[in-house]
């Protein structure tokens, strides 16, 4: 049998396991409702045909107090008078409800998203069941979150979560504002409504009260209305670091709490004595991970100097192995960019970077003709000066930067404004420990990259930002001390 | 670069290890610092790894490719105390025909036997295409001193064996005598070359006694540097045989002494590969990692005995679209 390339036959996932509705209203007070006279609509496309999956609308100031309302009443009414084991079993409900409908939320997400379905399936959706599930376990047990034996909630919360891990960003803010007593007005990002509307189905369906969780589609405006409205106790926020810095500027002096998960440009180092192959997996996986679209994305990778050609003749070999296309087929290994003004940013800085005499190095795929889509690209000889060096790009492009000591390795890691996440790759033990020690991160991994639990606290130093989600720490946030008020 | 180029230069396995190690002298100690100086391998990521690629869906068209090449990569196998001529001879006969409904199936790729039956089976496949392969130097523990391993060789090689499955003396690696490791190799290489014979080597490097997967990269290393034609996990005689993750560390191997050699040496993962499923995610692994040149029955094989009817039945399957059982496949 002559040699032949092993060819993989497409193998798409169905989509008939999803119903997208024309069009979804907002749904407040466990219903569905249209928006009032002050909201508008706009439609979601899929980013990787470019068709238009279904009309949403924007919420106005309207919509926006309606459920403020509907939030502050079920909190007064229905949720604060609950047991802890109570709001629990609604929170596993919700968990198992997830789960059951695992295929139907994994296609909806990369439908909307352009996420390859291998990562929905494999990883946003069991992940962000998970958290439910986790979080479902902590209700009644508030007494050891480490605020005293008598926390309370703050109340109502406002959220408002990102376009790159639509229903795993729900997951991480819904989950522990729930179990904490709190009742939730969440707004999704623009770009991928989809699953969040979903989601609100499945309260539906576990029969959450009323109120206890309010979906309001919009966009920055509709966002803007629930960081500054005045009822509300505690605004989450996953996104950029400019409208963080915003709605931080917005919040201050109003008494509410705020938690912000910002940008990162994290660096993965390298070091000499690192098991290669290992290394080569996780500085891909690091940055082509839904591609590139995550804010602890390994954007930078810091090769020590004597391993650096190698490492990057070895990185471009592996890079020729990802599979770029059709979000749909289990084989996809790298789907759309999430929008067209995302590839506009992304291809605007990719060009920045060649200017600056950075060496562009892309991966040769053939790109298809309707969808939003970037090639996996690799910049060599940059310095830290360079725009690319420093600014998050939020998509499938490295910079690759060497260093010559682990002391140096560290002030270039942490010689950033961020603080998010940074990996370390070396068979020594001894000087791992020395590097995670030294890194302004909040998230460090070693010998591996990428890796979430719902148990583990998540979250930044500087401006990546401040506040944990995961674990008992991203409990904290949604919890008072002491009596209620 | 088929096998037949490949024995010329092996040949010359001394003076290519002293280039590749970039030492004027090997020893214990020259061979350890070379070994040892590869980069480690990170046995978390290399699970991941292999799991991340047996996550693949091959379906269709390229699943009806796969399994025929899969099919024409089994090493047929039969290594039992009860082995006589008419259990080898039934095997020789599957191997050359495994689907008799269906002429269009390959053959087997080889029939690997012990020594004394290798007369038997070159018999039964003269004219076939399908290769004999013996095990040797007393396979499976390789507990004899080098005068019989090399009778053992040599005896194998003058019956007519196409192909020599050796193993290493894992007590020799495992306490750090890399040199006598070598020189063995070498030696048995070097029988299979005798009076004109064009055996090829298969090294077993007994994999789940080496435990570690750095143990794994050296130990491959150390093959290809003594003139392997072929690096092969294991004997199929103890508790660990061929993983997933074991098998891609070695075509890690091989890629990078290609890289560095130019020279293509095959892999063949033995025992414990039972299910069509899981030769798929082999040959999705061979072709992700170390690339096409691989996929082929010169560059890779499967040892195994129950995997080909599981191979018959997906490929039945997929022509008339419905599974058969275990009454419609022979056992051999």
């Amino acid at each position: 049998m002559a040699n032949q390339i092993f060819e993989y036959a497409a193998a798409p996932e169905s989509r008939t396991v999803v119903d997208i509705a024309p069009s979804y209203g907002l749904f407040i007070d466990g219903d569905w409702v249209d928006g009032g006279t002050d909201s508008t609509r706009f439609d979601t496309v899929n980013p990787a045909t470019e068709e238009v999956l279904s009309e949403v609308t924007a919420a106005g100031p309207a919509d926006v107090e309606r459920a403020i309302s509907a939030a502050r009443k079920a909190y007064d009414q229905v949720w604060s008078t609950l047991s802890g084991t109570d709001r629990g079993k609604y929170l596993f409900r919700i968990a198992r409800i997830m789960q059951e409908r695992a295929r139907e939320f994994a296609v909806l997400e990369t439908l909307d998203n352009g996420k390859p379905i291998k990562e929905s399936r494999d990883f946003d959706v069991p992940t962000a069941a998970a958290h439910f599930f986790y979080y479902a376990g902590w209700a009644d047990k508030l007494e050891y979150a480490g605020l005293g034996s008598t926390p309370h909630p703050r109340g109502v919360v406002g959220q408002i979560i990102p376009w790159n891990f639509p229903l795993l960003m729900l997951a991480w803010k819904i989950a522990p504002a729930l179990a904490a007593g709190n009742t939730v007005v969440l707004k999704p990002a623009e770009t991928t409504p989809l699953t969040a509307l979903l989601f609100a189905e499945v309260c539906q369906q576990a029969e959450l009260p009323p109120g206890v969780v309010n979906i309001v589609t919009g966009d920055g405006e509709t966002g803007r209305l629930l960081v500054e409205h005045p009822d509300v106790n505690k605004i989450a926020f996953t996104g950029s670091t400019e409208v963080g810095k915003a709605i931080a500027r917005s919040v201050a002096g109003s008494g509410k709490g705020l938690t912000l998960e910002l940008g990162g440009k994290a660096a993965n180092i390298v070091y000499d004595d690192a098991p290669i192959d290992e290394a080569i997996e996780g500085i891909v996986n690091g940055i082509f991970f839904n591609q590139g679209h995550v804010c602890c994305a390994g954007s930078r990778l810091l090769v020590q100097e004597s391993i650096a050609d190698d490492v990057v003749a070895r990185l471009q070999r592996r890079i020729g192995t990802l599979r770029l296309g059709d979000p749909m087929d289990k084989n996809t290994d790298v789907g759309a960019i999430n929008s067209a003004a995302q590839l506009a940013r992304v291809t605007e800085l990719t060009a920045a970077g060649e200017a600056e005499g950075a060496t562009r190095w892309s991966a040769a795929c053939a790109l298809p003709e309707r969808g939003y889509w970037f090639a996996p690209t690799i910049f060599t000889n940059v310095s830290q000066a360079h725009r690319i060096a420093q600014q998050e790009v939020f998509g499938p492009v490295l910079a690759v930067l060497t260093f010559r000591t682990p002391a140096e390795a560290v002030a270039k890691a942490n010689n950033t404004p961020y603080g998010l996440s940074a990996g370390i790759w070396s068979d020594k033990g001894s000087r791992v420990l020395w590097t995670a020690d030294r890194l302004r991160a909040g998230v460090v991994w070693a010998n591996t990259f990428n890796k979430f639990d719902p148990t583990s606290p998540f979250g930044g130093y500087k401006e990546s930002g401040y506040g944990r989600e995961g674990g008992r720490h991203g409990l904290l946030p949604y919890l008072m001390s002491g009596a209620s008020t | 670069m088929s096998l037949a180029d490949t024995s010329q230069t092996r040949e010359l396995a001394p003076s290519t290890a002293r280039d590749v190690t970039g030492t004027s002298h090997l020893d214990d100690a020259s061979l350890r610092r070379f070994l040892h100086g590869l980069p480690g391998v990170d046995e978390v990521g290399a699970k991941a790894r292999a799991a991340d690629l047996g996550t693949r869906s091959i379906k269709t068209t390229s699943k009806a490719w796969a399994l025929d090449l899969a099919i024409s990569m089994v090493d047929l196998t039969t290594l039992e105390g009860a082995d006589t001529a008419g259990k080898v001879q039934a095997l020789c006969a599957k191997a050359v025909r495994p689907d008799a409904d269906d002429p269009s199936c390959p053959s087997a790729g080889a029939v690997c036997v012990y020594n004394d039956l290798v007369p038997i089976a070159v018999a039964a496949l003269r004219g076939t295409g399908v290769k004999v392969a013996a095990v040797s130097t007393a396979f499976p523990s390789g507990r004899a001193n080098l005068a019989v391993k090399l009778a053992d060789t040599a005896d194998a090689v003058a019956a007519g064996a196409d192909e020599i499955d050796m193993v290493i003396d894992r007590g020799a690696f495992l306490s750090g005598r890399y040199l006598q490791v070598f020189e063995e190799i070498t030696a048995v290489a070097a029988a299979c070359r005798a009076n004109g014979a064009k055996a090829h080597l298969k090294v077993i490097l007994e994999t789940g006694e080496l435990v570690t997967y750095d143990n794994v990269r050296r130990a491959s290393w150390l093959a290809m540097l003594a003139g392997a034609d072929f690096i092969k996990t294991s004997t199929g005689k103890v508790p660990v045989a061929a993983t997933l993750p074991v098998t891609l560390v070695m075509l890690e191997a091989v890629r990078d002494w290609r890289q560095q050699t130019g020279q293509i040496i095959g892999v063949k993962p033995a025992g414990g590969i039972r299910t069509a499923k899981d030769a798929l995610k082999y040959l999705v692994t061979v072709s992700e990692v170390a690339g096409a040149d691989w996929l082929s029955p010169d560059r890779f094989r499967f040892g195994a005995s129950t995997l080909l009817n599981d191979l018959l039945m997906q490929r039945k399957k997929l022509s008339s679209g419905h599974y058969t059982g275990t009454d419609y496949v022979t056992l051999d």
